[in-house]
């Protein structure tokens, strides 16, 4: 079997891997990091050495083998070398989101009771000792940025350099200490807990062993042939678990080198000039970049505008049958290369994404309109369904098999089963343990065989085998009339325009579907600006009739496009507020990983959602906002509410039994 | 009063030494305007001192004495103990004496690093034939000058815009770029002329941060003008306060909010 295999090779952990990658690839380059406007980078072996030199620096603090390590700050090395630190001595590593408030930090904290914490900067710093008090387990931080530290009580806090330095020092006492630690971990051991951001509820710690890491890094790998020569970009929150796979899980168990941006604004400049091979983003950062470009191309000259509408129809017209290798005219095929000179490659290039040959994206549903776009430049992106429990991968998409409404097919050693209820449950090596100290939530979650409910409500696609996932099983519902309701299938369709950011649907049990809508400050706001429209802020703008007149044509399109669906077709909207502000993870309203919080939002704009059932013309509201450092305000407006076209729902109603 | 050799400890704790600057008796005249009256006060190794006044008082004048733009008809300047005789502003700045302007005087065309490189002239020794064949020391030099902007760059987090044209950027960002090129000529008094004119609450917040991030990180000693009350009475170790020329108030934030002559300057007192 292939676990004893591995378990044979001695490569049973993460720290294992390290040490055969500093053998087998000891002067390729394992990180990089732009600092100082220059690319530095550290090979296998440098990194080898740092980690080993934290390490026993670790062991030199104190730490003992089930410590748990709190890791908390943007992506860095020496984040990374910190997981890996922890790990090798025994301890858990447990990265947290960085911009995570207080309290919801302090939750955590308190819940897997780490005595240790490695941070990025005195920001950090100033939010554990605010929530010290409360965490009876707490000993000491190890800091990396020294700036405006000067003055702090040192005795339980640490510079990481220093740390290392006091590892390096003591090596010789602590060395045969370090080797038997790691010599005891393997496939059983826990590689890392990572909290799920849990879009209702308390978040759960989710228990991931070395044999869950390791073995969907090594299925996935091997499903696109990723190879030592990969570059990637580690961008998105270090608290992820994609993250923790791509930039751990796969980068160790093929060798490849994770860079990291400079700083979180400069991550476009940075991964132009990193031209990623291996690359992920959600759906939001696709669509940023392409209404970024819709942007720049209506500011450009009229000759470059022409060429680039020119150019892009024929891109779509033959784009994604090159990419998948089918057959293409001749004429066609030329024209494509001679596009790809004048207008895809530089293009390409532009975005940094001239080098992908796999590309991902998953987390929410992608507009096939954003998809296409980068598909027909020859960009090989493809969906994946994953998440935290399954060590991320569930579903892939296999090259040549990329469609834009399924998630693809079961990823190697995945079974799929789908319930009753059309919920999708799931059997891997890459499942977890368990939710620590969580007995209940892992009961209900993953049943004695192994089996674990997604808590998404899909089907297989029967001419193809793809799985196709329509919504949360829970939010799926029934309408008043006994309809099927599913608002995400909904809100995704209205996302899908440039100047929706967000919608939320309400239906279930009534009789007729309702939604707030975010406008997009960057694509309203460009579009006003043209228009010769003049806004002070984002409550103004979205109040404007003429944006209210534009969101409402979207939203009839929608409905149009609904009432096609025979089984959703109840789903249409007859009316929608443009809310005053932004749905926002400080106000509760989202998660981190930006997904809105239903029942929050719905017990928070009660008010409004009243309104819109009552029928009334306006409403004035107030709300309640919080600021990035934790103030509370209050912003107040009157807001219009407006009727949208309901095409006639056909008289068949499938799903009124 | 103070000792004037020896320093003073500030409640957070950060060390104050002796007087590195001092204005003695210093009377400033355009033609038959006064704009400095007979002003003496010192800057300490170390300190924030802010100069503050309502308009017209003189405060900016007072600062191009400092940085040798106006000489005085009257009065002495004395840095690091010695009288400075009159002086070319580039001869000042030689000193160590480095400043940013109230309306923001950098190269617009050019980008913020190259802005901020400026700020090192000092510190470039190579001729100009070197410097235009870029070998040997020339090109020694500008990677080490290099290195050296790169830290204040990032010290400022202003890498995203390391390559943008100043011209393009918002003004709370330009009198970023003006501090760091101020900071690239690694000053031991640091002048700044009104840093928070014009900006909104978070750029002042954040314009906060970085004055006191620079006097705390490399113990620069900073003398600003400020109109924001409340920021200059965070900021600040001690202040000046003019009025019509004149000093009318010399102190911590707490004596000089309590002075009385400051309150009338402030908040008007009716003229009989």
């Amino acid at each position: 079997m292939n676990q004893s295999l591995e378990a044979a090779e001695g490569l049973g952990s993460v720290p294992a891997l390290l040490q055969r990658n500093a053998t087998r690839f000891g002067g390729k380059p394992a990180y990089r990091e732009k600092e100082y406007g220059i690319w530095q980078s550290w090979t296998w072996a440098e990194t080898a050495a740092e980690i080993e030199a934290l390490a026993l620096g670790l062991i030199n603090l104190g730490v003992n083998e089930g410590d748990f390590i709190a890791v908390i700050g943007r992506n860095r090395p020496y984040f990374y070398w910190a997981i890996v630190a922890a790990q090798s001595v025994g301890a858990v590593p447990v990265p947290l989101y960085q911009d995570a408030s207080a309290d919801e930090m302090a939750y955590v904290m308190e819940h897997c009771g780490a005595r240790f914490a490695i941070v990025q900067d005195q920001e950090q710093v100033d939010k554990i000792i605010e929530i010290q008090d409360g965490l009876h387990q707490f000993e000491h931080m190890i800091y990396i940025d020294p700036r405006g530290m000067r003055k702090y009580d040192h005795h339980k806090l640490h510079e990481f350099s220093h740390i290392q330095q006091q590892g390096r020092a003591a090596r010789d006492e602590f060395i045969t200490d370090l080797q038997a630690r790691r010599g005891k971990l393997n496939y059983d051991s826990i590689c890392v807990m990572l909290y799920t951001s849990g879009t209702t509820g308390k978040p759960k710690g989710v228990v991931l062993s070395n044999r869950n890491i390791i073995e969907a890094s090594k299925s996935s790998s091997g499903f696109d042939t990723l190879g030592p020569g990969e570059e990637v970009l580690a961008y998105l929150p270090m608290a992820w678990v994609g993250d923790f796979i791509f930039s751990i899980g796969q980068a160790y168990w093929c060798g490849f080198c994770v860079n990291c941006p400079e700083s979180p604004e400069t991550m476009m400049t940075d991964l132009r000039e990193i031209g990623p091979t291996y690359y992920f983003a959600p759906p939001r950062v696709f669509e940023t970049q392409l209404t970024n470009v819709m942007i720049r191309m209506e500011d450009a000259g009229r000759f470059k505008k022409w060429l680039f509408d020119r150019f892009m129809a024929h891109a779509r017209k033959v784009g994604p049958a090159v990419l998948d290798g089918k057959s293409v005219g001749v004429w066609d095929r030329l024209k494509y290369m001679l596009g790809n000179i004048l207008v895809y490659g530089p293009l390409k290039n532009t975005l940094g994404l001239s080098r992908v040959r796999v590309g991902y994206t998953a987390g929410e549903a992608i507009g096939p309109e954003i998809f296409e776009f980068y598909r027909s430049l020859g960009i090989n992106l493809k969906q994946l369904y994953g998440q935290t429990e399954a060590s991320v991968f569930i579903t892939l998409q296999p090259d040549g098999e990329v469609r834009n409404d399924t998630v693809g097919v079961p990823a190697p050693g995945v079974e799929l089963r789908i319930a009753e209820n059309g919920e999708v449950f799931y059997r891997s090596p890459g499942t977890f343990e368990y939710y620590y100290k969580n007995e209940t939530s892992t009961k209900d979650t993953k049943d004695t065989e192994g089996w674990v409910a997604t808590g998404d409500a899909g089907f297989i696609d029967e001419d193809t085998g793809h799985l196709r996932i329509i919504d949360r099983a829970k939010d799926v519902g029934k309408m008043a009339s006994g309809a099927l309701f599913a608002p995400k299938y909904v809100e995704n369709k209205l996302k899908f325009f440039p100047n929706i950011l967000e919608a939320v649907v309400f239906g279930a049990g009534r009789e007729e579907c309702v939604a707030f809508i975010n406008i997009d400050l960057t694509a309203v706001g460009n579009w006003a600006e043209r228009n010769n429209i003049g806004y002070a802020s984002y409550q103004e703008l979205a109040g404007h009739p003429q944006v209210l007149k534009a969101i409402r044509a979207h939203v009839d399109e929608v409905n149009r496009s609904v009432a096609q669906d025979p089984m959703l077709s109840g789903c249409q909207i007859h009316r929608f507020v443009v809310l005053h502000k932004e749905l926002d993870a400080d106000d509760g309203e989202m998660t981190r990983t930006r997904k809105v919080r239903r029942r929050i939002v719905e017990e928070k704009y009660s008010d409004l959602l009243s309104a819109l059932y009552d029928g009334l013309d306006e409403i004035f509201t107030t709300t309640e906002v919080t600021y990035e450092d934790g103030r509370k305000g209050a912003i107040s407006a009157t807001l219009k509410i407006v009727d949208a076209a309901v095409l006639p729902v056909p008289e068949h109603k499938v799903a009124a039994e | 009063m103070l000792d004037t050799a020896e320093g003073y400890v500030t409640e957070d704790g950060r060390k104050i030494g002796g007087v590195v600057m001092e204005m003695k008796n210093i009377t400033l005249r355009f033609g038959g305007v006064v704009a400095i009256q007979d002003i003496s006060f010192d800057i300490r190794q170390g300190e924030i001192r802010a100069i503050i006044g309502p308009n017209g008082a003189g405060k900016s004048s007072m600062l191009n004495v400092i940085s040798g733009f106006y000489n005085p008809q009257e009065g002495e300047v004395w840095y690091q103990g010695a009288k400075r005789p009159a002086m070319k502003p580039y001869e000042v700045a030689q000193q160590g004496i480095a400043r940013t302007f109230q309306n923001i005087a950098l190269f617009e065309g050019m980008s913020v690093l190259d802005n901020v490189m400026t700020g090192r002239i000092r510190q470039m020794s190579a001729g100009m034939v070197a410097q235009a064949i870029w070998k040997g020391k020339a090109e020694r030099e500008e990677i080490k000058n290099r290195e050296a902007v790169e830290k204040v760059i990032d010290f400022l987090e202003i890498q995203s815009i390391r390559k943008t044209p100043v011209g393009r950027l918002p003004y709370g960002l330009k009198k970023r770029v003006e501090l760091a090129r101020a900071l690239a000529a690694e000053p031991s008094i640091l002048l700044l002329d009104e840093p928070m004119a014009g900006m909104n609450v978070e750029e002042k917040e954040d314009m906060s941060r970085f004055i006191l991030d620079v006097n705390d990180e490399f113990g620069t000693t900073i003398a600003l003008i400020e109109h924001d009350m409340g920021v200059v009475m965070d900021l600040s170790d001690r202040v000046v306060v003019m009025d019509y020329g004149k000093k009318i108030g010399d102190g911590s934030p707490d004596e000089v909010r309590g002075n009385q002559a400051v309150i009338d300057a402030y908040l008007g007192v009716a003229h009989d």
